[in-house]
């Protein structure tokens, strides 16, 4: 497993993705119960620790939960700020398709050049 | 940029477990079939921006099937899978749609739905309307939450009344 750091992706794109998957999602629901180690955090689930501890990473990277620096056992807490902008962006069923649809208006722009091109001959 | 007379995405509830929808597209009816259909154009459009489509397979026919596969930058994947059943093109594709990896209402296995997809043109311009067919209201409803949504909406007000208090 690498970690790739390098470029953060928009915030807005890496918080979707990181709910995209149920188990951070649960581990996101647990946290709004307050901090807890992560432990804590993978006992409802039946998946190893080190599974757990890439699913953070995943979350931490979004910038949606925070992991104590000073603390022997690290323990994890909701970062407020990247899920109100996820609950200010209220309808993201509706975001989905926008953005998939501006991509489709583009796309049949070039469809039309590829065709006004073939039509050019040559 | 978006041009000038790109449609607007409506999406309303119609009865009890419908979500209809509707967008119209500044291009011809068989080009705007083809984007939708086909699997190479399909994986030019679908999705966020920064995500990609590992898979597109469409077998369009009546009893054909299609898997769809999402994958976000993270490489978290959404899988997508169905059949069609009526196939009329440039004009009408009615198929099933499942998701797979989802434990909330309106996403999970059994929620599937039963989508119809109609397309007509008018002025060169061609209207989008889909509808989407659930099992029941409460499965229609979870749907209309979104996936991420529908598991975390209850934390919201919480969250806002213990944001409210750090300010």
């Amino acid at each position: 497993m690498t970690a790739q750091h390098d470029t953060p992706p928009d915030s807005l794109s890496s918080t979707f993705a990181a709910l995209a998957d149920p188990t951070r999602r649960a581990i996101l629901a647990r946290l709004q119960q307050g901090e807890a180690p992560v432990s804590a955090l993978a006992e409802p689930f039946a998946i190893s620790l080190p599974a757990i501890s890439r699913h953070l990473k995943v979350l931490e990277r979004a910038g949606l939960i925070a992991r104590s620096r000073d603390h022997k056992w690290r323990p994890c807490r909701l970062d407020a700020d990247p899920i109100r902008e996820v609950a200010a962006w209220a309808d993201s069923y509706r975001r989905f398709w926008e953005e998939s649809f501006e991509r489709l208006d583009e796309l049949l722009v070039e469809l039309e050049q590829e065709d006004a091109t073939d039509d050019d001959g040559e | 940029m978006t041009t000038a007379n790109s449609g607007r995405l409506t999406i309303t509830v119609q009865g009890d477990r419908e979500i209809l929808m509707t967008r119209a597209f500044n291009a011809p009816r068989q080009r705007v079939f083809d984007a939708f259909t086909k699997a190479d154009l399909v994986q030019r459009w679908y999705g966020p921006r920064d995500w990609t489509m590992p898979i597109c397979e469409i077998d369009l026919r009546a009893g054909g099937s299609y898997h769809w596969v999402l994958r976000s930058p993270d490489g978290t994947e959404i899988h997508t899978r169905g059949t069609y059943q009526e196939v009329a093109p440039p004009e009408r594709v009615v198929s099933s749609e499942q998701f797979e990896g989802f434990a909330e209402v309106g996403w999970r296995p059994e929620d599937a739905s039963i989508n119809t997809m109609v397309l007509a043109e008018r002025d060169g311009q061609t209207m989008w309307t889909a509808t989407v067919r659930y099992p029941s209201q409460a499965v229609r409803d979870g749907a209309l939450q979104s996936p991420m949504e529908a598991g975390m909406n209850e934390s919201f007000s919480r969250l806002d009344e213990l944001v409210a208090t750090m300010s």
